[in-house]
């Protein structure tokens, strides 16, 4: 009996060990968010053409970019937006996915069928060529990336949302509100939805970190931020030819992207765990 | 019975597929009208124009029609095989296409190997280590693949084994010569590998796992049959069924990210070739590339749904809902 609950003590610990950590890194993320204009050592958008790219420094920690630009200063300020879109993806994407789902799930007949017949095709397309091709053909960068995720994040949420809607459907309380003669509307929204929020915030926390991948992965190929942005992403893009001379203004940018995701990844699947079972 | 049964599963799935791939030609299509301003200037680019090519370009792609006339008139073109010319370059898109396909189709199948080899292999180690610091290792490795995305793993792998080992080249697909072909994909078949791989080693365990509790693998080990034969001949088979449901999303996964990686490799694929396109806002090369894309999608879905069914006969019968 010990042997089987020996690793799986152990196994308690490390992942707490490894949440204390996701917060951590989340709370310096947020706060370089915020702070970063008096956190960051330097204006990530000052040039120095005459020092160019150049390794780790006294002066800059993290060395310098092609045009001169302290990497590490534009790292700190570059965590807003990849904190700003994708938290606006993520709570829009699910506030719709919610009325959808709840709307889906409980009325059934037509709008179920139209619903989740539109959910199926979206989630057939490739979704990120869609949001390639939507975003560079339209332009409108970040903002339109946004709008894009939203409309493509829309669709599987929807479904979750749905399912989780079916199952509250059978159960007793709903019966008994609707003998009640409760209107539809406050059945959906004040006793469906409270049951089934939990689990929808925990997507939130899932969909974040997609969301962010994403969101920097458009700025990777040049459809994002504006150019001259500080974003992990565009930096990705604008210091893809300084990989030898100064490989920290790809590997900073890249491990904050990874770090960030991993992070928001694990708090997902711990409020998973905590807020639905 | 059992065939017609096939036959009409085949033609359903088609069925659904016709009107699917009727939708992403419209959108394709719709391209040239969600692009700011005058579509006309959405297919001429950035060249120079005076009245008259203009007038012959509306012409051309019969813009004084109404728009489900010219969608109709677009489709028979395309049908026909016609996508059209490039607006950089004024090349045959079909032509464009058919020359970066190859390295994008290497690419894909490299890294689709990667992915059954070693995310089937992890897969099954972890599920045997269950509950060791192996297993653990393979979870945290599977949060970290499902996270990071190809086009940042790329960054660390052409970092680590390009410049810090200098063990592999740092861009472009080499020349036609197959081993040096290979040595230049690997690299960033790994990258795209990895992408999609932590999907198949967590479904994998998953299964192996369920599967390994079961009472046929207690009797056949007390029947005496060797631990490979118990596990390659009845746990494997059987536990390889999820992963098969999940190959869609695996491979479309994989084609989605090698857009990334091939840009980040430096590698004349598709990926790059829509990804210039987009860039360049060459308005017919990105309706061709995406719609031999997102055709590519469909009738991988297709094929694995149907490989699906031919593979669990219990789904063939109807007797499992899927």
């Amino acid at each position: 009996m010990t042997a089987v609950t020996e690793p799986a003590r152990g196994r308690k610990r490390s992942l707490n060990l490894s949440l204390a950590l996701c917060f951590t890194l989340m709370a310096v993320v947020i706060v370089c968010a915020i702070f970063r204009s008096s956190i960051a050592p330097d204006s990530p958008f000052t040039q120095r053409l005459e020092v160019g790219d150049k390794p780790p420094s006294a002066e800059f920690v993290a060395g310098t970019d092609l045009l001169g630009r302290d990497v590490l200063s534009r790292t700190i300020h570059g965590a807003r937006t990849a904190l700003v879109g994708p938290i606006i993806v993520a709570a829009g994407a699910f506030a719709i996915a919610t009325i959808l789902g709840l709307l889906s799930g409980y009325l059934g007949g037509w709008v179920d069928t139209v619903i989740m017949r539109w959910v199926d095709f979206m989630l057939a397309l490739p979704g990120i060529l869609v949001a390639i091709v939507v975003v560079g053909v339209i332009g409108g960068g970040y903002w339109t990336a946004v709008a894009v995720l939203i409309i493509l994040f829309t669709a599987p949420d929807t479904r979750i949302v749905r399912s989780a809607v079916l199952e509250q459907r059978p159960l007793p309380y709903i019966d008994a509100a609707r003998s009640l003669g409760i209107s539809k509307r406050r059945i959906l929204f004040i006793h469906i939805l409270p049951n089934i929020l939990p689990l929808v915030l925990a997507y939130v926390a899932l969909d974040f970190a997609f969301a962010l991948v994403n969101l920097a992965g458009l700025s990777f190929l040049g459809l994002g931020v504006e150019p001259g942005t500080p974003d992990w992403g565009r930096m990705l893009f604008e210091n893809r030819n300084i990989l030898f001379t100064n490989p920290l203004g790809l590997l900073l940018p890249a491990g904050m992207i990874i770090l960030t995701a991993v992070s928001m990844n694990l708090i997902g699947d711990w409020l998973f765990e905590r807020l639905t079972k | 019975m059992m065939r017609e049964g096939v036959a009409g599963l085949i033609l359903r799935r088609i069925a659904v597929a016709i009107p699917l791939l009727f939708l992403i030609s419209l959108g394709v299509f719709a391209l040239v009208h969600i692009a700011p301003g005058d579509p006309v200037r959405a297919l001429l680019g950035t060249r120079a124009s005076d009245p008259e090519t203009l007038n012959n370009l509306r012409e051309k792609y019969h813009l004084n029609d109404p728009f489900i006339v010219q969608y109709g008139k677009w489709l028979w073109q395309v049908l026909q095989g016609d996508l059209g010319r490039s607006i950089n370059g004024n090349r045959k898109v079909w032509n464009a296409i058919a020359e970066r396909g190859s390295i994008t189709i290497a690419l894909s199948l490299l890294g689709t190997a990667i992915v059954l080899v070693f995310g089937i292999g992890l897969g099954m180690i972890a599920a045997f280590k269950r509950g060791t610091r192996i297993d653990r290792a393979m979870v945290m490795f599977g949060v970290f693949g499902i996270s990071s995305p190809a086009f940042v793993t790329g960054i660390f792998l052409l970092y680590f084994f390009g410049v810090v080992l200098g063990w592999f080249p740092t861009f472009g697909a080499g020349d036609r010569n197959f081993v040096d072909r290979l040595w230049h994909l690997t690299l960033p078949a790994l990258a795209l590998a990895l992408s999609v791989m932590a999907i198949v080693v967590k479904i994998t365990r998953a299964a192996m796992i369920e599967e390994l509790d079961k009472d046929y693998v207690t009797f056949a080990r007390a029947r005496g049959l060797s631990a490979t034969r118990i596990t390659f001949a009845y746990v494997l088979r059987n536990a390889l069924i999820p992963v098969i449901t999940a190959a869609g999303i695996v491979v479309v996964g994989l084609l989605a990210s090698a857009i990334y990686v091939e840009v980040t490799f430096a590698l004349p694929g598709l990926g790059s070739l829509t990804v210039d396109a987009v860039q360049k806002r060459d308005i017919p090369l990105i309706q061709g590339t995406t719609l031999v894309f997102s055709c590519f999608v469909v009738a991988i879905n297709l094929i694995i749904d149907v490989v699906y069914t031919l593979i669990d006969p219990r789904i063939r019968f109807g007797k499992v809902e899927s």
